[in-house]
């Protein structure tokens, strides 16, 4: 940890500048007894400073567990990354000894998990809970600790916090009890925050709210934040770049206002096209055809070419690279000009 | 708190007249004549006999007699005279305390060596301890109380006294104090101890995998106190039903392990009240070991309570 901070921040804002996490060619495998899974394959993405990246992509695509591999907290075994590099502002996380990854986890890089309710324990107070990472991280004392946890659930507005922080996660709602989910993850100014999925367990308004909270906070303090979702509205509004994944690998990456005026993978644009619009009201919706790849055993070629409508022969035989179509765009598919010239639906 | 125990007791009410009901009444079934057997080969006066049966009311109906008996027990704490005018209670007493003392210490040993052993396992599942620990959990399940109470007699109380002058493990009676317990403990709870073991494997194996468990470790806390603070407490909550459950089962079940060991306890009291058709006494202490398991639950209940926030007082 001494290492990592003596590092020099990257400049503020600019998107070329060193990235404050960047992942470089991620490999992740589960050794299973059905064999080797290929969860992750190749996975490269960056977040600055104040800077939101969107990861979107169906389920099974790798979301989760290339977040995991950045927190340190998949269990090894099962999972092995036989390939990749994490760089938390220039140092290899992956090369840290597991002393120092927990001197990074929980204090500089941070996760909110999807369904608050389990992810919080339901023994302690959600005051303990919070605290604790004052008393463990930064040697205060019970009080002291406790004051500040509810400053924090001050911070992302839970009502009545002083009485509350003596309250179990059942006794809240699903969004105040992601709100205390918040406040633990903050509590200790990570530079990076993961949330993966933060809001698909909640109903619509009060997805919006907390989707609000993260973006002030994360505006105040200037935090790097990954936002893992399915929610192509939400990331419209908040993210300022998206990765498109599908079966393990980045198909896609791009500034939002690019991909959503023109995808240049037809994953992403089928992605696109699935979203209801009003404007297309009675209407079918359009949904992408097949099923996800199975990672045991991944397509040949271009993983998404057995449900892709671009596909032409040597999509079967060649993976596609990441194809730089600009300095902050690129998309894994050999036809990315004529899916971008493409019309929408 | 205090009104949820109340309401408890009083709910346990009905409990304890179904099952004493339908203990007096089996017992009431069994064959053979208690005043008969009171006189052993001889044959009694018939006019003496009939004195008897008035006296202990074996001519009225069942139910009446049922009547007589709890209305004793509920409103007098009163068990009865056994049919040589000995009152019940003086015969229970002493003897459930030998059958606590040795439940008691099987209970600490299971909550010891089983909840020990399970969270090791647990600790170093799939390596070469967890496999030994699962291997001898199965042999201790399946090989029968009977011969585990024999060997261990032999080995650690006979042999070993042999070996090293020491009585370290009293073979039989209750002479030695606590320490007669030890070995009959042992071999009482054993079963219990290799389930105990299981269950507590599974119960730590399961709240690793859960997603508070994840929360834990990402806010960069040390394994140590993942495990010891975050997860142990959650796992250890179902086990608390089995050490509640199991105690009722440790007094009742202490027959062969008092047979063995040569303790007067209820189960062998038992034994020879339901061998002699002293119905009072066997209804006597079926009586209070419901009582007792009654108890058992509710502290196991209350337990519960303390342990898991979820649960309200109802
Ligand atoms: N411990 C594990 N053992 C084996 N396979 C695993 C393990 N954890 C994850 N996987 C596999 O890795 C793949 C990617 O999972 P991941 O959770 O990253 O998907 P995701 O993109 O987050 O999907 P979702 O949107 O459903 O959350 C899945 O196919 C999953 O089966
Ligand atoms: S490479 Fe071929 S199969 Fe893959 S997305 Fe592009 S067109 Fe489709
Ligand atoms: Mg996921």
């Amino acid at each position: 940890m001494k290492k990592t901070s003596a590092d020099v921040l990257p400049a503020e804002g600019g998107l070329g500048d060193a990235p404050l996490l960047a992942v470089d060619n991620l490999h992740v495998e589960f050794h299973t007894r059905a064999g080797v899974v290929r969860a992750v394959n190749g996975v490269s993405y960056t977040v600055g400073p104040g800077e939101t990246l969107a990861v979107l992509g169906e389920s099974g695509s790798g979301k989760s567990v290339t977040a995991q591999a950045i927190m340190g907290i998949l269990d090894m075994p099962p999972a092995v990354i036989p390939q990749g590099e994490i760089r938390f502002k220039g140092t290899d996380l992956l090369k840290l000894s597991e002393h120092d990854r927990t001197q990074v986890r929980g204090q500089r890089i941070a996760m909110i998990f999807q369904d608050a309710l389990s992810a919080l324990n339901p023994v302690f107070t959600v005051g303990w809970q919070i605290s604790e990472m004052f008393r463990v991280h930064r040697g205060m004392s019970k009080s002291d600790a406790m004051k500040k946890a509810v400053e924090l659930m001050d911070r992302v507005r839970i009502p009545a916090a002083k009485q509350r922080v003596h309250d179990y996660p059942h006794q809240f709602s699903g969004g105040m009890r992601q709100r205390i989910m918040i406040a633990m993850s903050i509590a200790l100014d990570p530079e990076v925050l993961i949330a993966d999925e933060p809001t698909t367990a909640l109903d619509v308004t009060v997805q919006a709210q907390i989707m609000e909270l993260l973006a002030e906070l994360q505006r105040e303090s200037q935090m790097g934040l990954i936002l893992i979702t399915h929610d192509l509205g939400v990331v419209a509004d908040v993210a300022d770049k998206i990765a498109v994944m599908y079966g393990g690998r980045i198909v896609e990456n791009a500034p939002v206002y690019d991909i959503y005026r023109a995808p240049a993978h037809p994953y992403t644009k089928g992605l696109l096209d699935s979203i209801p619009r009003v404007d297309q009201k009675g209407h079918e919706l359009y949904a992408i055809k097949g099923l996800p790849p199975n990672l045991l055993d991944l397509p040949t070629g271009c993983a998404f070419h057995p449900r892709c409508p671009f596909r032409q022969e040597n999509c079967v035989t060649d993976a596609p690279p990441l194809y730089e179509i600009s300095g902050t765009r690129g998309s894994a598919c050999h036809y990315w000009r004529e899916v971008l010239d493409g019309e929408r639906r | 708190m205090g009104r949820y125990v109340i309401r408890r007791l009083i709910q346990a009410i009905p409990v304890l007249l179904g099952a004493t009901l339908l203990i007096f009444c089996i017992v009431f079934a069994l064959p053979g004549d208690p005043i008969a057997s009171l006189f052993g080969d001889k044959r009694p006066d018939p006019a003496i006999a009939e004195v008897l049966r008035e006296q202990y009311h074996l001519n009225d109906p069942l139910l009446l007699q049922y009547w007589y008996y709890i209305s004793g027990v509920l409103f007098r704490g009163d068990f009865g005279v056994n049919f040589a005018d000995v009152p019940v209670s003086q015969i229970m007493a002493g003897k459930f305390q030998i059958t606590l003392n040795l439940a008691l210490t099987a209970l600490v040993m299971e909550a010891v060596i089983g909840v020990g052993l399970g969270l090791w396992a647990a600790l170093r599942r799939g390596k070469a301890t967890d496999t030994v620990i699962l291997a001898a959990t199965l042999l201790l399940i399946s090989v029968p109380t009977l011969v585990t109470g024999f060997v261990l007699q032999l080995v650690l109380g006979v042999k070993l006294k042999q070996w090293t002058g020491a009585d370290i493990f009293p073979v039989a009676g209750t002479f030695a104090g606590w320490r007669s317990y030890l070995l009959p403990g042992f071999v009482l709870a054993g079963v219990s101890i290799a389930y105990l073991t299981r269950l507590t494997r599974t119960s730590l194996a399961e709240t690793l995998r859960s997603d508070y468990i994840r929360t834990a470790t990402a806010k960069g806390l040390s394994r140590r106190r993942v495990v010891g603070r975050h997860a142990l407490r959650n796992a250890l909550i179902p086990l608390i039903t089995f050490l509640g459950a199991d105690l009722g089962q440790l007094m009742g079940g202490a027959v062969i392990t008092e047979t063995i060991f040569n303790l007067q306890g209820i189960g062998n009291q038992l034994f020879m009240s339901v061998y002699l058709r002293e119905q009072p006494v066997v209804v006597g202490i079926i009586t209070v070991l419901v009582l007792i398991y009654i108890l058992a639950n509710l502290v196991v209940d209350l337990l519960y309570a303390v342990l898991d926030p979820r649960i309200r007082y109802e």
